[in-house]
């Protein structure tokens, strides 16, 4: 068992009110909701209550919320779904920060003859908009803009973004997959077309997440057979996956405010801590502008995934941006996007906490952590 | 998950010889902080001729820390003859195996002592011998490395050259040809060669032409994959007047810079006479 878990950013706990909501949902109203008999059609309402829980965290009707399997689908829906629906956006612009589950597809359109535009961030990893402007000039287009982004934290400001986009006539995307529940999100003010969230980034289990899509908005189905979803999600419904992020989604709405104020507190303190205990230490990403539980931390002169096997030793669980890390042999894109030097981009760790993280483990951290750094600069023949 | 084994870890944790020895007989360094990891291996003779002493420095992975630890155990009390024999094969026996993806770290410590035997033997300092063309520019690997490799581990796909060598491992414009170096190297048919181009004098108009095409097909790419760039400021002549832009300019810790791998390509494609100048922005 992992002493200090801060690692949210990649999966959160399960909270124990959520798999106590979806145990019925495997002993007892295991139905299926689609079935004409009772046994069955009675578990509907409650996925119907789920919908409308999801959709009031996020401002949204609860008839444009489309259940999925999770955030990386609702990912791939939205964009192929609506390349495919409407056929008339010729071009797509994305940032090249998003997550692989926007920018695979993206890439994937791109060889099916759609024009691709990746926008450029700054060394603080944020967006410059004119071109997004310059580019819908010339035509019509799908853009996906995450709302904040996974390694950093670092906020897009979606609202000025929606702006442009609508204002241009085009089509707006954004991955909120690390934004949902962390942050107050309202699609009735925020004119986004459509948003992907995912269950197990909110205490939710893995395998289900949902997509909003703006009441008008056309989107083909990635899963077809089945008239779950109105058509649009074919496949019987995940019933207690459902409930259980329906039930996260009103947790999130319940405490988001008071906890952000307090992880983020928790985050200050270790960022803090770090930059006083470790020389040679730089914060990645803008830290006016960030989500309040992420914090993305460079050691220079060492290695990321030497770090982060040296803090599993003690039972802390984070992850890195390092190339030893991120299964290729190079750095994390997005380091590499915000032009973030090799030399700290190796040495990148990401800290991401949530509501069960405690001051005890912050101070776990900061005693521990300066011995490590401090060890394996010892090793480093950059240290001279 | 990590795929350490017990002898990984514990050589990770506590690496033995660590440090620098003054005044050493030999001296080796290879990698650089810009890929991800660097060795600096020094030693010490004694009258017989034996490795009396010999200490390393590491940026890396915990695998390749725990590779250099694990070849200064394995060298000391050797005489530099059976040093010379240590392949990449026995640092990652000598561990217990490595993860195939880091097999890289066993063969940057084979390099590490080669390369400080060579010092001892020839006081070069240098930290690799450009001694065939560079393959793969994102992590200038020769083409000699890459067969070595093969030959050495038996290795039969360009994954596999990756994980030992890290060549393709970055924008992957060169797969295709490590692909030929493996089917040649195996003795398999390899494909037929393209008639060599003709060697005629260049006009100079030909000669910017084909620099700006070569700098366009087979260096922009793969310094792009890195967020650098490159700018071709002038041809005169033979010489080739450029900058280079983001993270390019700052890599300068490279084991093979920047400058040597354009002007190889360049000699490649263009003429073998190219120089290449970094003019600074």
């Amino acid at each position: 068992m992992t002493e200090v878990y801060l690692d949210n950013n990649a999966t959160t706990q399960v909270a124990p009110e959520i798999i106590e909501a979806m145990m019925p949902f495997f002993e007892k109203l295991w139905g299926n909701p689609s079935s004409m008999h009772t046994f069955g059609g009675q578990v509907k309402k409650h996925v119907e209550q789920a919908r409308e829980q999801v959709a009031a965290l996020i401002g949204a009707e609860p008839s444009e919320i489309i259940f999925t399997s999770c955030g990386s689908e609702s990912d791939n829906m939205a964009l192929r779904g609506a390349a495919d629906a409407a056929g008339g956006w010729p071009h797509i612009i994305t940032t090249r920060v998003e997550h692989p589950a926007v920018l695979t597809p993206c890439r994937y359109l791109e060889k099916q003859g759609y024009r691709l535009t990746e926008l450029e961030v700054d060394s603080l990893g944020r967006l410059d908009l004119d071109p997004l402007k310059t580019g819908l000039r010339d035509s019509a287009a799908i853009v996906s803009i995450m709302w904040a982004n996974n390694e950093t934290g670092v906020i897009f400001p979606i609202g000025e973004i929606a702006e442009i986009v609508k204002g241009a006539g085009s089509l707006l995307h954004t991955d909120a997959v690390q934004a949902v529940g962390k942050l107050p999100i309202d699609v009735s003010k925020t004119p986004v077309d459509m948003l992907s969230l995912s269950g197990h980034k909110l205490h939710a289990p893995k395998g289900v997440g949902a997509l909003y899509v703006r009441k008008g908005t056309k989107v083909n189905p990635l899963i077809m057979g089945g008239h779950q979803e109105r058509g649009r999600r074919a496949g019987t419904e995940n019933v207690p996956y459902i409930v259980g992020l329906g039930r996260a989604c009103e947790l999130a709405a319940q405490n988001m405010e008071e906890e952000a104020i307090r992880v983020a507190a928790m985050r200050d303190r270790l960022e803090a801590g770090i930059l006083k205990s470790c020389p040679d230490v730089r914060v990645n990403g803008d830290r006016q502008n960030r989500l309040p539980n992420t914090l993305n931390v460079s050691f220079e002169f060492i290695e990321g995934e030497a770090i982060l096997l040296s803090l599993n030793e003690l039972e802390v669980a984070a992850s890195s941006g390092s190339a030893c890390t991120s299964g290729s042999l190079e750095p994390s894109h997005v380091m590499r996007a915000m032009g973030v030097p090799f030399t700290a981009a190796h040495g990148s760790i990401r800290f991401s906490l949530s509501r069960y993280n405690t001051e005890k483990d912050i101070d776990y951290v900061l005693e521990h952590l300066p011995r490590v750094v401090a060890r394996l600069r010892e090793i480093s023949p950059f240290v001279r | 998950m990590w795929d350490y084994s017990e002898k990984v870890k514990d050589h990770f944790i506590h690496p033995r010889n660590v440090g620098v020895i003054e005044n050493p007989d030999g001296e080796g360094e290879v990698g650089s902080m810009a890929c991800g990891d660097a060795l600096r291996l020094t030693f010490k003779l004694d009258e017989s001729g034996r490795i009396a002493d010999v200490k390393f420095q590491t940026f890396g992975c915990a695998s390749a820390i725990a590779s250099s630890s694990a070849l200064t155990e394995i060298i000391k009390g050797m005489t530099l003859k059976e040093a010379e024999k240590v392949t990449n094969r026995d640092i990652a026996d000598y561990l217990d195996g490595l993860p195939e993806q880091k097999m890289h770290c066993s063969v940057m410590g084979r390099e590490a002592l080669e390369t400080a035997i060579r010092n001892y033997r020839t006081g070069s300092t240098a930290k690799k011998e450009l001694e065939s063309r560079v393959v793969c520019a994102c992590f200038g690997v020769t083409e000699r490395e890459i067969e070595r490799v093969i030959l050495e581990n038996g290795l039969s796909t360009v994954e596999e050259v990756t994980n030992y060598c890290k060549a393709g491992g970055g924008c992957g414009g060169c797969r295709d040809d490590i692909a030929e170096i493996i089917s040649r190297v195996r003795g398999e048919p390899a494909k037929a060669e393209a008639p060599p181009p003709i060697q005629r004098k260049l006009t100079n108009i030909e000669r910017i032409k084909l620099v700006e095409e070569t700098v366009e097909r087979e260096i922009r790419p793969s310094l792009r994959q890195d967020g650098g760039d490159i700018e071709l400021i002038d041809v005169e002549g033979n010489r080739v007047l450029v900058s280079f832009r983001g993270a390019c300019a700052q890599c300068v810790a490279a084991e093979v810079t920047t400058k040597e791998v354009v002007e190889a390509r360049l000699r490649e494609f263009v003429s073998d006479d190219i120089v290449v100048e970094e003019v600074k922005p």
